[in-house]
């Protein structure tokens, strides 16, 4: 058993849910007790749905258990093709009827439906959402794909891609699939298809028919990708576009397989984030100590735009999913750090904790410890709660979802020329700690002190004159001073930290 | 497997002369694990630990919103694959995250081993391991056992299997002990100290709540105690209440001036008070509510309104909303009928409602379609889909988590239900 208040990932049939509410004319039966429709709230809420997901629960109950439940399902499908007439079926159960062993598959198979099926066997106590949607997505396109149909000859057309991985309650998975169209398109490749969100059963037939494959989201298009690799020789590409860099690397990547020449359209780049970035503005944002969890496949992206592109240090990088923990290792090393591959959102604290980052980005969990601690946050991966599914455009790929990144991490961190004000100001009556914030006024108080961790194992005592000049240090940088100066004293074994030693301290850690 | 913990329908006082839709099929409603999320506010020093898999931990989540970071007394022991091997290991582990609970949080009085559908159908005995950690941590924590399974409960039914685990660990008072009152359900602190300073002045008491704020406040209960539901959810927790030999006074549920006027005089006739001292006492409250109700009286009468089952709340409100607004009832679900308890209610309706019990959603659906009322009160995952076909609806669960009972709740209960039908009219895009 794992104790847990907050999981970052929900049961593997709600990746399941994911795929079906994300295509059309797909139609999802899932043997389940009463209860858990609780997740067609996540998308008519979060993600604002303007119809049910296409899902059907059994709903049995105690009383239904033993002989009934399997007549329960069998009664559903019936129901289920008469109401909503779906291209195809999805049957599934969720982690208590795995536990009675009903064999959904088994059960409408003998039904004789006539239309394609497509049993899930998910296991709901070893494997997560991400997989789960992974594996509902390949089983689809596995049975679904007509292998009759290919690619015609190249003469004379332009090249065709699928965009893969793109599912409902993606994280900004309607903007990307825009952002990287349109790229494609003035590389002269047409999307063929965009699987699974959006997609048809008629669609998921026709997928043999483009060049190469296009994997936007490892974590749900991968295994349909290797797939379709094998079956027809449509290569797929490595490259995620989120980020200035990623984002030209992956243009040369679908150029070649395309077969079309990138050259022009690398030359004249357009993401204003390259000249944001270089403008003397952002010139403070210079080592700024960064800690990144998330999905592996975006924490990734977003260690080498913070190290690359916007010259932070990066301090902390993990993933919660376990099935891209070597592509978060691989990027961690590069950098010269100790990858943490968790889904306990304690170890993800305390590890924000010990690398006392002057900005976190991650999931909405990170943006609530971030919060605790009064560090600055942004979001960048799932789970992610309701704002971060914007009414305005707001890609995380291609050159504007460069431009959103900057805009959005940015804006939490103190304006440069605001910080370099703090500093200077630091016991103006307007700017000191007590002052609270200047938009709001007079009259409110100064946000309650964030708790400073000191390190559990010194037991350095500051005299009060360093305490007060602590206070002074901006709040933003104070964790990572009183931790410094600590540790510092602990291996100068100093008992009591002077004014002096905070200074000595500062020297021995300067940049 | 614990014993299921549904009461057994009670015989209808009236040998059921009401026609009531019976269906069964789909049903979109939370289950009662959902109860902790308000519970755990309620009861300052509880912890409700659900023994469950990821789903459980996972629709907590969801349903406890942005409460998840504030420390929140309550946390899923997610059973893994090994959990579901063997027995014995499962108690083991059960024991290491209950000790890791206690050592993390050592204010906690009362540990609730909360059951889940997962831990119901493996058989996991928590009523015996509830027994086996409470002998290990007594006196200092008291462990407690309920099932908030969605195949044994709905929504808050969670909170009556709950309370129902309270009952027995009620102080006993002597049979010459003097008369006490129980008020039974959950509720705001602000609405429960509004009651307390009523009762007061009519002069009832000791009155104590159930739950408690703290576990050292539970309410002792003998032959003299009389008990008063303030929730229309409570069949189990009554019937243990009876059990130990208190006695429920009939009543409407304090909703509206209506509902909440006859709470007090039941109660105060329970307690001899004469009729026209509680009427004096009232008179103020009532007048003030019905202040509060005017305001929206126009926008709300003659509007037809549908409840889809959701809480067991929905026979009381739509009593308030038709009694005191002037709405049109059209179909009344709910997703348990406790006609005992509700005998005052369903006697407060008006003539010809259609009531139903339990769903089949579709065709529910079908029927809010075809009947087109200018509202529907539903679930967070019909709401947005129901609206994107022209029909105004306004969320259940809010009922559930805003105080709405009482006088000085009136206007903002009316409120909740005229303020989806004000925007419908303000918006212009």
């Amino acid at each position: 058993m794992q104790l847990s208040v907050w999981t970052y990932e929900g049961p593997p049939h709600i990746g399941a849910m994911r795929v079906a509410t994300g295509m059309r004319g797909v139609h999802y039966l899932l043997h389940s007790p009463q209860g858990d429709t609780y997740a067609d709230l996540l998308f008519t809420m979060i993600e604002r749905r303007d119809h049910r997901p296409p899902v059907t629960y059994t709903t049995f109950q105690a009383r239904d258990l033993g002989k009934d439940t399997s007549e329960l399902f069998q009664t559903a499908a019936h129901d289920v093709i008469a109401r909503h007439a779906p291209d195809a079926l999805l049957v599934g159960a969720s982690c208590t009827a795995e536990l009675i062993q009903d064999d959904p598959a088994g059960l409408v198979e003998k039904m004789g439906l006539g239309l394609p099926v497509i049993p899930l066997d998910l296991p709901s106590y070893q494997r997560k959402e991400h997989w789960g949607a992974s594996e509902t997505f390949y089983q689809i396109v596995r049975t679904l794909t007509d292998k009759r149909r290919r690619a015609p000859d190249r003469a004379g057309r332009r090249a065709r891609a699928n965009l893969l991985g793109p599912t409902a309650l993606g994280f900004r998975h309607r903007d990307d699939i825009v952002e990287v169209t349109a790229l494609l398109s003035e590389l002269g490749i047409d999307v063929h298809v965009v699987a699974p969100l959006g997609a048809s059963v008629d669609q998921i037939a026709s997928l043999g028919e483009a060049d190469f494959n296009i994997v936007l989201y490892p974590e749900t298009g991968e295994a349909a990708a290797q797939w379709l690799e094998r079956e027809f020789r449509q290569p797929y590409t490595r490259t995620v576009p989120i980020g200035v860099n990623a984002t030209m690397e992956f243009i040369a990547e679908v150029a070649g397989l395309a077969g079309v020449d990138s050259a022009l359209m690398l030359d004249r780049a357009r993401s204003r984030m390259s000249w944001w970035s270089r403008s003397i503005d952002s010139t403070y944002l210079t080592g700024k100590r960064v800690f990144i969890f998330g999905d592996g496949t975006h924490a990734v992206a977003a260690a080498r735009i913070a190290s690359e592109e916007l010259g932070f240090k990066v301090v902390g990088l993990g993933c919660y999913n376990r099935e891209t923990a070597r592509d978060v290792r691989a990027a961690a090393r590069q950098l010269g750090l100790e990858p943490l591959i968790t889904d306990d959102h304690l170890v993800v604290e305390q590890a924000i904790k010990d690398a006392q980052p002057e900005l976190v980005l991650g999931t909405q969990m990170e943006r609530h410890i971030a919060k605790r601690f009064a560090i600055p946050c942004a979001v960048i991966s799932a789970p992610v709660h309701v704002q971060d599914f914007p009414a305005r455009h707001s890609p995380q790929m291609g050159f504007e979802g460069a431009n959103v990144i900057f805009d959005t991490w940015v804006h939490p961190l103190v304006m440069g020329l605001e910080e370099h004000l703090l500093t200077m100001f630091r016991d103006d009556f307007e700017f000191h700690d007590g002052a609270g914030a200047s938009h709001l006024g007079p009259g409110h108080a100064a946000p309650a002190e964030a708790p400073v961790i000191a390190a559990a194992d010194t037991a350095a005592a500051w005299s009060a004159d360093a305490e007060r000049e602590l206070k002074k240090i901006p709040f933003f940088v104070r964790g990572k001073a009183r931790r410094n100066t600590e540790l510092f004293a602990q291996e100068q074994g100093i008992d009591t930290i002077e004014l002096a030693t905070l200074y000595e301290a500062k020297a021995h850690y300067a940049r | 497997m614990n014993a299921p913990v549904l009461a057994p329908p009670q015989a209808p006082a009236d040998d059921g002369a009401l026609p009531v839709l019976r269906e069964r099929g789909q049903r979109e409603v939370f289950c009662g694990l959902t109860g902790i999320v308000w519970l755990h506010r309620k009861m300052q020093d509880a912890f409700f630990l659900v023994v469950g898999s990821r789903t459980c931990a996972h629709l907590l989540q969801s349903a406890a919103g942005v409460m998840i970071f504030a420390e929140p007394r309550f946390a899923t022991a997610i059973m893994e694959e090994r959990d579901l091997a063997g027995l014995a290991d499962a108690n083991e582990e059960l024991d290491r995250i209950v000790r890791q609970l206690i050592e993390r949080r050592p204010e906690i009085r009362t540990l609730f081993l909360v059951g889940s559908c997962p831990s119901e159908v493996i058989k996991l005995d928590l009523a015996r391991a509830a027994e086996r950690l409470g002998a290990a941590y007594a006196p200092h924590v008291r462990i407690l056992n309920y099932s908030g399974s969605g195949i044994e409960t709905t929504f808050t039914e969670g909170e009556d299997a709950c309370l129902a685990a309270l009952v027995p660990e009620m102080p006993a008072l002597d049979a010459d002990a003097p008369a006490n009152l129980v008020i039974a359900g959950s509720l705001p602190d602000i609405v429960e100290d509004q009651f307390r300073r009523i009762f007061d002045e009519l002069g009832i008491g000791p009155v104590a709540c159930l739950p408690a704020r703290t576990l050292a406040d539970t309410p002792g209960i003998g032959p003299n105690t009389r008990y008063l539901l303030a929730q229309p959810f409570l069949g189990e927790t009554g019937q243990r209440l009876d059990g130990r030999g208190a006695t429920r006074i009939d009543a409407l549920f304090p909703f509206g001036v209506e509902g909440t006027t006859a709470w007090f005089h039941a109660a105060a006739a329970a307690f001899n008070i004469p009729a026209d001292r509680v009427a004096a006492v009232l008179a103020p409250y009532q007048a003030r509510a019905a202040q509060a109700i005017a305001h929206h009286r126009d926008r709300l009468a003659g509007r037809s309104i549908f409840f889809m089952p959701d809480s067991q709340l929905e026979i009381p409100l739509a009593r308030f909303l038709a009694n005191e607004l002037g709405m049109v009832l059209t179909e009344i679900g709910t997703p348990y009928l406790h006609r005992h308890h509700l005998a005052a209610e369903l006697a407060a309706l008006p003539p010809g409602v259609q009531i139903s019990e339990g769903q089949d959603v579709d065709r529910q659906l079908d029927r809010v379609r075809a009947i087109r009322p200018d509202l529907t009160v539903c679930g967070l995952g019909l709401a947005n889909p129901l609206e994107a076909q022209g029909l105004s609806t306004k969320w259940a669960i809010e009922l559930v988590f805003s105080p709405i009972h009482g006088f000085d709740q009136a206007g903002d209960l009316a409120e909740l239900f005229a303020r989806p039908l004000r925007r419908r009219d303000v918006l212009k895009v």
